[in-house]
């Protein structure tokens, strides 16, 4: 599953970041696999989502975060 | 030889304290200018190490990799790469967020592997520790090899200790991270070469960086990288999170264990609120209209006390300055101008704090996250809003901070746009003439009616903004994928000692810019308008003479013919033939020929309208009451072509609606070129707004009269 499919407060951890320059930006923006992520805020009309790493809070659209793999935790 | 002076580069990730490092370094001893030979601005400041020695800082922009991806990065990047450059540091001072420490040393191993000599400044720490986030300082120090200090940015602790570790030569040290031992070291050796960079990383970096460019060095380096089959993405990607790895394991080492439960973030609670996703666009709207509002009647009595203040000094140097030429010109012309423009320093001030107050709070950002949605379809994205909104201040900074956006046709636009969110420079002429134009004490349920219209013609700017923006994005050529990832900052307490700076830095340079453009704008059209063609201007005087001759006449009459007469000399001087010259192009919006010098004469400014209209109105009276209200006097004015006032509700709300879309601001000219890089920009930007101002004045004055 992939990023956009997290429901809200729901933990999981990124598998892979796909999308050559996408994936460069995320990784140094501490979006790379082995984080945790957690969803947490959704802006009006749903897209773009704010999500919480383990030390910061991002936001990207709906689009990029497709590119974002992810497994649930329990 | 010991320096007298060392030249540090103060670097890290945004919103990690750098401005309030720099401040709390610098204090007001710092200024904006250009880097030589550049377009690149910087900001820079000094500050005592020791008696003897002194520090030069420079300010960079944050940044989160040396691989720029957008122009404020690239600043950074810029002055780093190259060591021949005047600025290129001695010491850069590495200021980190500890309390999201993993990501911010990513940034600086790359900036240390760059071989400079580098301490590390742990800011936030109380942040972190308050999210269970707790360092050995000691261990990271052993891990890192380089010197570590700890501070608190916002209440200056740890400032005294930070200038000690500068001053000691001996801790002057650099460090290596990454190893390029997996890349092809003939590769690293043909690179170092043609980039003419010893330092292998640096040559590589430079050599990643340069290929994307246009022109014969890049495209040597590009045929270096295919004889190689070098993939620059995948290294890319693989020097990230080899890096990551390393400062894993280095923040293991040093984290202490986790003591203290962690507690739910105020952040995160505050989120749920202002980012919510059906009421946050309102929120947004709702503190907006507060701001106006409370720029409006916060800055009544200030506005009052100046007027009075600079009232009663216009008339001391009109008395106390022997009568004459000099003293119709500092009076009518010099003092008349600035006062019509200084009154507003209030309103201007106050605008200037509350965006800087949105900004530092961390509210900003999430502005940028609530209308990103809004503003795609517009050809801009989330990051596009801040200079908008701080457009509503000034376009000059707010076209500067387009930056931060990095694709290339969504900060074009931006750019494009920005001049038409109403800056403060608006705020005077809207002021004067909604004042002129409606009660002053009118009511509409709690609010002032004031405050609703100029909030009115804030969205009218905002709305043509946005149009605009979408017809350009039908034009403008899309190159490059576009993507939207910012960062959404802890919310924070603002800093006093900052928003004082900055007022301080917006308010001089109101005072200063402004009142140099208006000071020399005040002169010439004083010269203009009290002289003339020598014939017309004889003509008029001798008729008068004649007239004011006979002494049957009353003093109220004689007083009413004087008026006459200085109408009269106002429309044969200079001025009033300039403005006639150009009356017929503006009549169908309803102006006449003072109008039309202030349309000119704003084409320097447009807060040059209030000083002109106080200069030619100054100019027009009769001497014993030199600094009346020029409210009154405007609204006293009768057109001598219809017999009715010259100003009425749709000749102000065609000349408001003029300002709000022409392009009258030198500076942002000026920007827009620097920015943009090229003239062809601000020539269509000029042309499309001068016919959009031109073709909605129109439109609103023939609907309204």
């Amino acid at each position: 599953m992939n990023l956009t499919q997290l429901g809200y407060g729901k933990k999981a951890v990124i598998t892979k970041v796909n999308g050559q320059i996408l994936a460069l930006k995320l990784f140094e923006m501490g979006i790379l696999p082995g984080e945790e992520v957690e969803l947490e805020n959704v802006a009006p009309f749903g897209d773009p989502i704010a999500i919480n790493l383990s030390e910061s809070k991002v936001c990207l659209r709906m689009q990029d975060a497709s590119c974002i793999e992810i497994k649930l935790i329990d | 030889m010991e320096q007298k002076e060392i030249t540090v580069a103060l670097v890290g990730n945004p919103n990690c304290g750098k401005t309030s490092l720099f401040n709390a370094l610098t204090g007001l001893n710092h200024k904006v200018s250009n880097f030589p030979g550049t377009t690149v601005e910087k900001k820079t400041g000094s500050f005592k190490l020791s008696p003897e020695k002194n520090a030069h800082i420079i300010d960079l922009p944050g940044t989160y990799s040396l691989y720029p991806k957008s122009a404020d990065e690239l600043v950074t990047y810029e002055i780093l790469r190259n060591k021949a450059e005047t600025n290129y540091p001695d010491l850069v001072v590495f200021i980190a967020d500890a309390s999201n420490l993993k990501r911010n040393l990513l940034l600086f191993t790359q900036v240390a592997d760059l071989k400079v000599p580098i301490v590390l400044v742990l800011n936030m720490l109380d942040v972190a520790e308050r999210r269970g986030i707790k360092y050995d300082l000691a261990k990271l120090e052993e891990k890192l090899q380089v010197p570590i200090i700890s501070i608190n940015a916002r209440k200056k602790e740890g400032i005294d200790k930070l200038k000690e570790v500068l001053l000691d030569e001996k801790l002057r040290v650099t460090a290596k991270y990454f190893s390029l031992e997996r890349v092809n070291q003939q590769m690293l050796l043909d690179l170092s070469k043609i980039t003419d960079k010893r330092n292998k990383y640096a040559a590589l970096q430079y050599a990643i960086n340069a290929s994307s460019l246009i022109s014969e060095k890049a495209k040597r380096l590009t045929e270096v990288f295919k004889h190689y089959e070098f993939d620059i993405i995948s290294f890319q990607e693989d020097e990230v999170l080899t890096r990551y790895k390393i400062i894993d394991e280095t923040v293991k080492y040093a984290r202490l264990k986790n003591t203290s439960q962690l507690k739910a973030s105020i952040t995160a609670k505050v989120d749920k609120v202002l980012t919510h996703r059906y009421y946050g666009i309102g929120i947004f709207l709702v503190l907006l209209l507060l701001v106006f509002q409370a720029m409006f009647s916060w800055s009544e009595y200030p506005k009052d006390w100046l007027e009075v203040g600079l009232g009663a000094f216009t008339d001391y140097v009109e008395k106390t300055l022997p009568a004459g030429v000099l003293n119709d010109l500092i009076v009518h012309g010099v003092l008349a101008g600035l006062t019509g423009v200084m009154v507003f320093l209030p309103q201007i001030i106050l605008l200037f704090l509350f965006i800087a107050i949105l900004e530092d709070v961390g509210y900003m950002a999430r502005v940028g996250f609530i209308m990103d949605r809004i503003m795609r379809p517009f050809g801009m994205n989330g990051k596009s809003i801040v200079p908008l909104i701080g457009g509503m201040a000034c376009a000059v900074p707010s076209i500067m901070a387009t930056r931060s956006i990095e694709n290339k046709k969504e900060r074009l636009i931006t750019i494009l746009v920005t001049p038409l969110m109403s800056c403060s420079a608006r705020l005077p002429v809207y002021t004067l003439l909604i004042g002129m134009m409606l009660e002053d004490t009118a009511k509409w349920g709690p609010f002032n009616v004031h405050g609703l219209v100029l909030m009115l013609m804030y969205l009218i700017g905002f709305g043509a903004a946005i149009l605009s923006a979408w017809v350009f994005k039908l034009f403008i050529k899309q190159k490059e994928k576009t993507y939207f990832i910012l960062e959404l900052p802890g919310y924070k307490v603002p800093v006093f000692s900052n928003l004082l700076i900055t007022i301080y830095e917006k308010g001089s340079a109101f005072v200063f810019g402004a009142g140099k453009i208006i000071i020399a704008v005040s002169v010439i059209l004083w010269v203009l308008a009290s002289t003339g063609p020598h014939a017309n201007m004889q003509m008029v005087e001798n008729k008068y003479s004649v007239i004011l001759q006979n002494d049957t006449l009353t003093e109220a009459a004689k007083k009413e013919i004087h008026l006459q007469m200085n109408a009269q000399k106002l429309e044969a001087s200079y001025a009033g033939e300039f403005g006639k010259l150009i009356e017929p192009a503006i009549r169908p919006l309803g102006f006449d020929w003072k109008i039309g010098i202030a349309l000119l004469t704003s084409l320097a400014a447009r807060e040059v309208f209030v000083g002109t209209m106080n200069t030619i109105y100054s100019v027009n009276d009769d001497g014993d009451n030199s600094f009346g209200h020029i409210k009154t006097k405007m609204m006293a004015e009768i057109n001598p072509r219809t017999g009715k006032p010259s100003y009425n509700t749709a000749t102000f709300l065609s000349l408001m609606i003029f300002y709000a879309f022409a392009m009258q601001c030198m500076s942002t000219i000026a920007i827009v070129k620097k920015e943009t890089d090229h003239i062809k920009w601000p020539i269509i930007q000029f042309i499309y707004l001068t016919a959009l101002a031109y073709g909605s004045s129109l439109l609103v004055f023939n609907l309204f009269s």
